[in-house]
């Protein structure tokens, strides 16, 4: 069966629906993910298909959707949770941390969370500083949660379902300014993606590049300008912050012995941080030059158009990155 | 709701007298080192617990905040796993790795006491969602302090269950003090119930019910009401309801009390729910004086074997820090 290529947000929306249909137990939940259709549209036609029982419009109320929905898997239902985006799941965090992710472990075993809850991240809008973060990072932190950053179609629909699938809670990330973005997208039903396996996007000798989400396309847009210059980067797409999968990267390091992080969170205590410092510990030996992190700039975002470019990274940015590890 | 007969109440009476035993012993194994962290005391608050518990049929559900020794111990969890919690052992009923305030056990629709004031509330509503999601005849009932009510999940989730219909008793034991803040100091309504004003009164009757404002101090005014509350739930939607009550001890130990007085302490402690319910039954019982006094024996006796099994037990281990984080 050959594959079709569908957008990021078809890609959701297909998972969604088929996940529904196959499982009475699954259902959403969240801000306008019923009448209005989802405020990226991605349940949009869910509410005539699965009517008001399994589409529940919620209000703008954070922490009760998380906390519900939690309560909910809890029971034994399989919720998908919608916070529309990112920020405001900042609202949510004890639900998420303090309840979702560790009630299993404080009662040694007796619950079991199999929920999802989806939103949005990234800036480039002109949203201005509150609305416009990738800070899923934050949230890959704790112990008891995944989190999944698709930056593919193809990844967007087998990770969701796997989501929606699996027992453990899941942050489910999709970065709003992708959502069009476009890839063959298998048509199988049980087409599903491995929890928390990193997958190599490009492959390269020179240079080894981690990324996962927005990263991904600045990384593949510097690509193309690094190879008409005769530098071949291998790229790294991580797609779950936790579980962590570096098995690929350290692979890539013994190769290029020179790594370069992008993504798009901000620079302190940040992915890149964390990929620094253990292929340090683990890779010592292959290093040839400093690791080079490519970030947002370390301020709230603005809103001129002008000044938020300059704060986030850039394909530009990724080159000028491995033009340095590589002693340019 | 038929009337309790004699054995009921003496079993009611035994259930409140094994609270303040267990907690009495709590207290000097705490000053002892044996019992670490937090330990808050439900001194006082015993009619409450055992009055509203014994309301709920065997399919109900419930689920409280940190001060949870009572409710475990009304709902039925065995006496010896749950002070093998307290001393964090191996055979503790959350394993050793919840404590006192994170007793639970699933098999028994407890689903927990939460450490966090006001964390609980959502998943309350998420597991009476469950109920009604598949159509099963089962209400949550919900127990916090007044403190809890000054808090965002409070009202988050009072309106969801209002929204949504839940079937939830939302019980807040008014035992006065948040910490060491008077509900008069901390909330604008100083009769909780009031609060559930705010979400009655929807289109066609729908919404929260402001139930009574319970004698807390009085177990069968406890389970009348109560009994009242989850009918009311199972047929109509959610109900707040309040209890009022007093806690004897301080918030948690080594709390100096400055704000509150000894007379004050006194006077409640002289009005204090065993005793009370100790004379009813003398009234009403000929000759019961020689069957409370031995069912008085017999609890200290079950407390002081289950001190012995906790201390006898094993230790968790490193096998047992390191499960349960995630489902395998």
């Amino acid at each position: 069966m050959a594959d079709t290529p569908i957008t990021i947000r078809e890609a959701l929306s297909a998972a969604l629906r088929e996940e529904m249909r196959r499982d009475e137990r699954v259902f959403i939940m969240g801000e306008e993910v019923g009448v209005w259709g989802g405020t990226y549209a991605v349940t949009r036609g869910f509410l005539d298909e699965f009517g008001e029982k399994r589409v529940r419009d919620t209000p703008i109320a954070e922490m009760v959707i998380a906390g519900a929905a939690t309560g909910a898997a809890m029971a034994g239902l399989r919720p998908v949770a919608e916070i529309m985006t990112i920020n405001f799941a900042f609202l949510a965090l004890d639900a998420i941390i303090n309840h979702a992710a560790k009630v299993r472990y404080m009662f040694n075993g007796q619950f079991t969370v199999p929920l999802v809850v989806r939103t949005t991240t990234g800036g480039g809008k002109q949203l201005g500083a509150t609305h416009s973060h990738a800070p899923e990072v934050i949230f890959a932190h704790f112990p008891g949660l995944y989190v999944a950053v698709p930056g593919t179609a193809y990844d967007a629909k087998g990770m969701l379902k796997a989501a929606i699938r699996d027992d453990n809670p899941v942050l489910f990330v999709e970065h709003s300014t992708m959502l069009q973005r476009r890839s063959p997208v298998p048509d199988d039903l049980d087409f599903t993606l491995p929890i928390g396996k990193s997958d190599v996007k490009r492959q390269g000798d020179d240079v080894t590049i981690v990324t996962y989400q927005k990263g991904l396309e600045w990384s593949m847009a510097a690509a193309e300008q690094l190879a008409k210059e005769g530098i071949e980067v291998e790229i790294i797409d991580l797609r779950w912050l936790r579980p962590l999968d570096l098995e690929p990267v350290f692979e890539s390091f013994k190769k290029t012995n020179r790594c370069v992080i992008v993504e798009e969170s901000l620079p302190h205590f940040n992915v890149g941080a964390e990929i620094s410092a253990q292929l340090q510990e683990h890779m010592f030996d292959y290093m040839d030059a400093p690791i080079k992190r490519v970030s947002a700039m370390d301020i709230p975002l603005p809103y001129s158009r002008e000044l938020e470019l300059m704060a986030l990274p850039s394909a530009d940015k990724v080159v000028a990155a491995v033009k340095e590890v590589l002693g340019g | 709701m038929a009337a309790p007969n004699k054995e009921t109440l003496l079993d009611w009476y035994r259930q409140m007298v094994l609270i303040r035993r267990f907690e009495e012993r709590c207290a000097e194994l705490y000053q002892q080192g044996l019992i670490g962290g937090f330990l808050h005391l439900y001194i006082g608050q015993e009619a409450t617990g055992v009055g509203a518990v014994a309301a709920l049929r065997e399919q109900d559900h419930v689920i409280t905040a940190y001060r949870d020794h009572g409710i475990a111990l009304a709902r039925g969890l065995d006496v010896n796993a749950l002070m093998a919690e307290m001393l964090g052992k191996a055979t503790g009923v959350s394993g050793g790795k919840g404590g006192s305030m994170h007793l639970a056990n699933r098999d028994l629709r407890f689903w927990g006491g939460y450490g966090i004031v006001g964390g609980h509330l959502p998943l309350a509503a998420g597991i009476a969602l469950k109920a009604k999601y598949n159509e099963e005849d089962e209400v949550v009932l919900c127990l916090m302090g007044d403190g809890a009510t000054n808090i965002g999940y409070f009202h988050e989730s009072l309106n969801l269950s209002a929204v949504w219909e839940l079937p939830v008793v939302w019980l807040v034991e008014n035992n006065q003090y948040g910490m060491g803040t008077s509900v008069a100091r901390a909330s604008g309504a100083t009769e909780i119930v009031q609060k559930a004003m705010a979400y009655c009164c929807g289109p066609d009757g729908r919404g929260m019910a402001v139930g009574p404002r319970l004698d807390g101090m009085d177990v069968i005014a406890m389970y009348d009401g109560i009994s009242e509350a989850i009918e009311h739930a199972r047929t109509k939607g959610p109900i707040l309801v309040e209890s009022l009550t007093y806690r004897l001890e301080g918030h948690s130990m080594g709390d100096p009390q400055r704000y509150r007085t000894k007379e004050e302490v006194e006077e409640f402690s002289a009005a204090g729910p065993i005793g009370r319910f100790r004379n009813h039954l003398i009234e009403k019982y000929k000759n019961i004086g020689s069957r409370l006094d031995s069912i008085d024996q017999e609890v200290l006796d079950e407390v002081e074997a289950a001190v012995e099994f906790a201390q006898n037990s094993p230790d968790p281990t490193f096998e047992d820090l390191t499960s349960h984080v995630y489902v395998d």
